[in-house]
């Protein structure tokens, strides 16, 4: 058997699982074992057969082409004439891919998934059966979403991934649906991702109009080969599918929904909200790379959103109190680096922070998770500190997962995250499309970022685990280490925090540019363009390489100094003696900018104000109408068909009938008086007869 | 001499015999044998008149006439027949269902 050619088994394992869990474990009240063997085995085989079918098509095939597995015909639209005149046939299979981007996707999405799936295991353990069911039938249900999303290979089979994602997304937020705030967090995630999935849908309408086909190796292929005449199509689609991307992958302006998805239990907040969905985006921009590559206008605003969507996010996360609320904010904040990686044409780099902030986010959430159990559902950090001592393992892999994320050598996010600064200076250097001076201006924030990133991860971290515990006498007779089934995925997925960075080890720097595993890996997925010598990406790889050598340590240098000064400063403020002492300080001195920055700049109060406030406005508006004149038009035809039908009751009672009556009256008259003559007695007609004859006879005879 | 007008005033007496006879009579064979009358009475005439002009139609008409009489006998003794059948009685006046 192939693993590769079916290839669509991997999504199937955990639909099976979803269906088992939500139809009869769920109906049934099976029993919490039953329940999570067949969640765990659903993701389990879905990761095994992923992988599999990974290392096969990597060993048998020459692994630069996507292999294409067709399981079915699934829209037969027919012919259609497209925006270039000529004639398309509208035929779109529901088909998986497989090749070096689904791969790298497919291979965490699967590994980190399971991991999630064994740390629910533990965590959810307290809810009911059908709840715990209900919980897991969910969970399977996104991985199979997440598997389509990353396994088609066309941007149809993508947008039912992509809307999978976000259906499960909205059912898992909305988990304890019977608390309100749970209940409106799952709608608002669900609203504001419709706006994204607006423009995502109008980007497909817009391939097909443009290609005659949504299928990966028929449109990016015909792209590559003539950019110029691509060139304007390339800026719509580009900005269209971006703007999908901004709501699932929660940019500035639709990353509201985020912070209140915490509102979901931990591990899906791991899962979805930090490690695979949200990164859906970056995603589909890495896969759609060409048409953004074709416009420095598209790619312009990717890297200025991803840029300003990092900062900003970083700065709301410096006060947050909600252990939870810190790493949703920083989530957002990583989603801004790779966006603004993907806009400096650094797609590979994007992928590479992708997979290695899987790692430490997932690590992180999980962690938190684990602390937020031990607290007894307490998410407020100002009620913890201390915890060190109670749970070591959570502690020393959210400590690891902590300086990775911060940057820090050798750990993952140090390569994936330097991989970005430097490919946005060497943006700016080799001044990419005529932008130098933007890019430069970017990576400046993002560095600033960086030592925000370094400080609020560290702030977190003493908040929650040194010092001594906040929370009060019973709560901390309550603390303890969480079970082997959410250690054991801390502990691996904080070994990966350390060791993950090494497959984008950055060998260039040592003129060795083959270490660079996951670079060379993903070659293929970045087709070259054919316009001699003006291709997009040329400019940063070019630039890249023509950064001098020693720029290139003294960046790293500073990003290394940019990490060490957050953690010095987090040390400072919230270490030591006189912890929490500096912080109020500086508090007091600039109120406004505090107040600002723990109401997350008001920008939820803002969209509340005006779109939430306009939209309502106008739905009071239509209602408006809708109450006036349409049910006006309404009751007006049915007031006028009464009155007219009133009218003509009157008629037909008064004319029709009455002409009706009239002629049976008039025989009914006629009759009494006509029966008369009827007699009965034969010889009485004979009789008139005879007399008739008489008179007709006397009448002849006068006449003459 | 015997002329055409007594021919014609035998059979007006017979004709007015045969009416009277419809008319008044109770029992329908009578009233049948009264249009006996009738006919015959209008075939006398027939005859004297065709003698009287020498044109023999008259009298073919008249042959025809008995025909019919004898056609119209049957129909009219199976007519009797249903009525007797119907009422037990050839009396006329009670053959009345349809008065009004």
């Amino acid at each position: 058997m192939s693993f590769m050619d079916s290839i669509w088994l991997v999504p199937i394992f955990p639909l099976l699982g979803a269906a088992f869990n939500g139809l009869v474990s769920n109906r049934r009240g099976l029993s919490k074992t039953v329940t999570q063997t067949v969640a765990l085995a659903g993701s389990g085989l879905a990761w095994l057969w992923g992988w599999a079918a990974i290392a096969q098509w990597y060993l048998t095939t020459d692994h630069h082409h996507a292999h294409v597995v067709t399981v079915f015909q699934w829209v037969n639209g027919g012919a259609l004439r497209i925006l270039d005149g000529s004639m398309a046939d509208l035929t779109i299979n529901a088909s998986f891919q497989i090749d070096a981007l689904s791969s790298v996707m497919v291979g965490f999405v699967t590994f980190v998934g399971f991991l999630i799936h064994l740390y629910s295991v533990g965590y959810m353990h307290d809810e009911s059966d059908r709840a715990y069911a209900r919980y897991f039938s969910y969970l399977n249900l996104f991985m199979f979403s997440m598997l389509v999303l990353v396994l088609g290979s066309n941007l149809l089979v993508l947008f039912v991934g992509w809307e999978g994602v976000g259906l499960c997304s909205y059912l898992l937020i909305g988990f304890y649906f019977e608390k309100d705030w749970c209940a409106s967090a799952g709608k608002k995630a669900f609203v504001v991702n419709r706006i994204g999935d607006w423009g995502f849908l109008l980007a497909i309408f817009a391939c097909f109009a443009v290609f005659g086909s949504l299928e990966f190796g028929s449109m990016f292929p015909q792209a590559a080969a003539h950019p110029e005449s691509y060139a304007s199509a390339a800026t719509v689609i580009g900005l269209l599918l971006f703007v999908g991307a901004i709501g699932k992958s929660a940019q500035i302006p639709l990353f509201v929904w985020l912070p209140d998805a915490m509102a979901g239990p931990t591990p899906v907040s791991a899962l979805i909200h930090a490690a695979t969905m949200v990164t859906a985006g970056v995603y589909m921009a890495v896969r759609c790379n060409v048409f953004y590559r074709i416009s420095p206008t598209a790619m312009l605003v990717v890297a200025i959103v991803g840029g300003l969507t990092a900062i900003f996010a970083a700065t709301i996360g410096l006060v947050q109190n909600d252990i939870k609320k810190v790493l949703a904010y920083s989530t957002v904040s990583q989603l801004g680096y790779m966006f603004l990686g993907a806009g400096a044409g650094a797609f590979v780099a994007a992928i590479f922070h992708v997979v290695t902030h899987a790692f430490f986010k997932a690590c992180l959430f999980l962690g938190s998770g684990s602390v937020i159990h031990a607290c007894g559902g307490e998410q407020d950090m100002r009620k913890m500190g201390g915890l060190k001592k109670y749970m070591p393992t959570t502690y020393w892999t959210f400590l690891v997962a902590t300086i990775a994320i911060a940057g820090i050598f050798p750990f993952a996010g140090f390569f994936s995250k330097d991989e970005i600064l430097a490919k946005v200076f060497a943006a700016g250097y080799g001044d990419l499309n005529g932008y130098g001076g933007l890019y430069y201006l970017l990576w400046g924030m993002a560095v600033v970022g960086a030592v925000l990133t370094a400080f609020y991860m560290f702030r977190l971290v003493f908040m929650t685990f040194n010092g001594e515990f906040r929370g009060g006498e019973e709560a901390e007779h309550h603390l303890h280490e969480s079970p082997w089934t959410m250690t054991l995925p801390l502990q691996i997925l904080g070994v990966l925090s350390i060791i993950g960075g090494f497959m984008g080890f950055p060998g260039v720097l040592f003129g060795r540019p083959e270490l660079n595993k996951i670079e060379q890996f993903l070659e293929p997925v970045i087709l070259p363009l054919q316009w001699g010598g003006h291709d997009a990406a040329e400019h940063v790889e070019h630039a890249v390489h023509h950064v001098p050598l020693g720029l290139e340590w003294g960046l790293i240098g500073l990003s290394l100094a940019a990490a060490f000064v957050g953690i010095w400063v987090a040390y400072r403020f919230y270490m030591g003696t006189d912890a929490y002492q500096r912080p109020r300080l500086l508090a007091e001195k600039f109120p406004f900018l505090y107040k600002l920055l723990l109401n997350k700049y008001w920008v939820d109060e803002f969209y509340d104000a005006t779109v939430v406030a306009g939209t309502k406005k106008l739905a009071d508006l239509l209602w408006e109408f809708d109450a006036r004149v349409v049910d006006g038009l309404v009751n007006g035809t049915r007031n006028a068909t009464v009155g007219w039908s009133f009218l003509s009751g009157i008629f037909d009672l008064r004319v029709v009938d009455g002409a009706v009556n009239l002629v049976g009256r008039t025989y009914e008259v006629a009759s009494i008086n006509f029966r008369r003559l009827q007699v009965g007695f034969t010889q009485g007609y004979a009789m008139v007869m005879v007399f008739g004859a008489a008179i007709l006879l006397v009448v002849f005879l006068v006449s003459f | 001499m015997i002329t055409a007008t007594h021919y014609v005033m035998l059979s007006l007496v017979l004709f007015s015999l045969g009416i009277i006879g419809v008319m008044m009579r109770r029992n329908f064979i009578t009233v049948l044998m009264s249009l006996e009358l009738i006919f015959n009475a209008v075939n006398i005439n027939l005859i004297a008149f065709s003698f009287r002009l020498g044109d023999l139609s008259g009298q073919i008409l008249a042959i025809f006439v008995i025909t019919i009489a004898a056609a119209e006998a049957a129909i009219g003794l199976g007519l009797i027949i249903a009525f007797v059948r119907l009422k037990d009685t050839v009396a006329l006046d009670q053959a009345n269902t349809m008065g009004g």
